[in-house]
């Protein structure tokens, strides 16, 4: 028995049955699955879970299938780091980092949505699929197509980094790049999708597509063994997987399988494309949209469509947001690649990069625990980082050339030091 | 002014259907108005109070959102066309 029971909207209320839906016909706000949680109580235990294979759909009964997940049966459970060299660096006691770089089979947090869109839309019977995307959406969307063997039709700004390109066209998508920002790529698939009887994921299927990002923090507190973060920092793009995660953490409350420690959402933005961050800083009610200008194309969304769930999320939480620079991006992306061995792209720069500065000006306590969402892989951008390096040298094959070498650098570097636990 | 609205698939039960449709207006705001006069339903949904519109819906004037231009009072030209779409989420 499912206790799958209807689709409900966020604003008015208004009911509908489970059915493909882009927004509530009354008001136009999202509508969101209703579980019914007081079945679910003594049945979705922390044992059931533990006995089932590791990926996200060991969390099937609070995800919005009604039969077999169809698709990312791999998908999910990604490595929680403990960051103990950042955490020495950055001068916090317990850090941790969720790392989607490491998601399957795209290396992104969108695998996620992507797994529970794909299977719904197959329960829906809908032979093509389609997204709007700043680049790993459709990566997402055209490998989980291919493997479930459906058509995808994918949007995509004229001018992203050519790794989600050729990493997307690999897996033979109907790519189509638009002329415009991402806001302009979003706005005509609105109109596709009145047009089209296509599953567009991040339109007529979001109410099934964003549930699969609370996998994301249901993972968090498995791994740190039941157990919430007290901080949680969350890149922001169209404002899904902040409130999500937001949401986790209270379901694995409200079903008793976490204490709750009153957890705090903060949110990252690049500071070319901030919208929301700056509405919080400004204690406003409505952001203004933004042309996007920044380093960090896969957040780079300027008219954020839940944003206003961002900013809810955030507040009633006590969180607060922050935003980077360029450079500051880059950098973070640097230090995490060179304390941890993590390669992320820089959407995941900018949420450390964030995280750093709400550190810093204490709005994160030093000494409570705190887990920074990376929800991206860097070998998917890397042309961004070229530039940060010197060339590499280039020597003769001769160990006289290379003692050189070593004896040089040794001078002017001193050796890294490991760390002590 | 005589422009053309474009009506979202969710918003046209309220105008017998139509995809589209022209009507007059010096700005976005009377031709909102001359909308809403004409299909009272639809109009209720955009608005959501006489001075505010309904944050889940975008107006696009000639393709540009128009809070990068004079929001409501941005001014309209013989043949503009205005969209009204949803807020989707992103990617
Ligand atoms: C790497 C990465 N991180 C984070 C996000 C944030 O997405 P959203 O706020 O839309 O859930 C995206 C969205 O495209 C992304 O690609
Ligand atoms: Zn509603």
């Amino acid at each position: 028995m499912k206790p799958l029971l209807s689709l409900q909207c966020k604003e008015c209320d208004h009911e509908y049955p489970i059915e493909p839906r882009t927004v509530c016909d009354e008001c136009f706000g999202p509508v969101e699955v209703i579980y019914d949680y007081g079945q679910l109580q003594d049945r979705f235990t922390r044992q059931l879970i533990e006995s089932r294979p590791r990926n996200l759909w060991r969390y099937r009964e609070l995800l919005p299938v009604d039969g077999e997940p169809r698709s990312g049966l791999q998908s999910g459970w990604t490595p929680l780091i403990p960051a103990r060299r950042l955490a020495a660096e950055l001068g916090v006691r317990e850090l941790y980092l969720k790392d989607d770089s490491a998601n399957y089979p795209t290396f992104s947090y969108k695998d996620r949505v992507v797994a529970v869109a794909v299977t719904k839309a197959i329960e829906f019977g809908f032979e093509t699929v389609g997204c709007a995307s700043t680049g790993n959406l459709a990566h997402s969307v055209a490998a989980h197509a291919a493997a479930a063997g459906l058509e995808a039709f994918v949007m995509v700004p004229h001018d992203l980094e050519e790794g989600k390109i050729v990493g997307t066209r690999v897996f033979g998508p109907r790519l189509v790049k638009i002329r415009g920002n991402y806001d302009d790529v979003n706005r005509l698939c609105a109109q596709i999708a009145d047009k089209y009887p296509w599953a567009l994921v991040n339109v007529n299927l979001r109410p099934f597509y964003t549930e699969g990002a609370k996998t994301h923090g249901f993972e968090i507190a498995e791994q740190l063994g039941w157990r919430l973060p007290r901080h949680t920092v969350v890149p922001v793009a169209g404002g899904t997987i902040l409130p999500k995660i937001a949401k986790s953490y209270q379901e694995l409350i409200r079903l008793g399988l976490v204490e709750d420690n009153k957890p705090v959402m903060h949110a990252a933005q690049a500071a070319g494309c901030n919208p929301i961050v700056k509405a919080l800083e400004d204690e406003e009610d409505l952001f203004h949209p933004q042309k996007p200008k920044t380093v960090a194309r896969s957040i780079a969304i300027g008219n954020p469509a839940d944003g206003y769930y961002v900013m809810k999320a955030v507040r009633e939480s006590g969180g607060w947001g922050a935003s980077a620079e360029d450079a500051e991006i880059l950098d973070a992306v640097g230090l995490l690649a060179r304390t941890e061995g993590i390669f992320t792209e820089p959407a995941g720069g900018t949420t450390l990069a964030a995280a750093i500065k709400l550190i810093q000006s204490g709005r994160i306590p030093r000494d409570e625990p705190i887990c920074v969402c990376i929800t991206g892989n860097g070998l998917k951008t890397i042309e961004v980082m070229q530039e940060t390096f010197t060339q590499a040298p280039v020597i003769e094959a001769r160990i006289e050339a290379f003692t050189d070498l070593v004896e040089s650098a040794r001078e002017a570097q001193p050796a890294r030091q490991p760390v002590t636990h | 002014m005589s422009i053309t609205i474009q009506i979202p698939a969710a918003l046209r039960p309220q105008a017998d259907g139509q995809a589209s449709l022209q009507l007059e207006g010096g700005t976005v705001r009377e031709a909102l108005g001359e909308l809403k006069s004409r299909y009272p339903e639809l109009g209720g949904r955009l608005f959501k109070s006489d001075n505010e519109v309904n944050r889940f819906i975008n107006f696009y004037l000639n393709d540009e959102d128009i809070r990068f231009l004079d929001s409501l009072e941005t001014k309209l030209k013989s043949g503009d066309e205005l969209a009204i779409v949803p807020a989707i989420a992103g990617g």
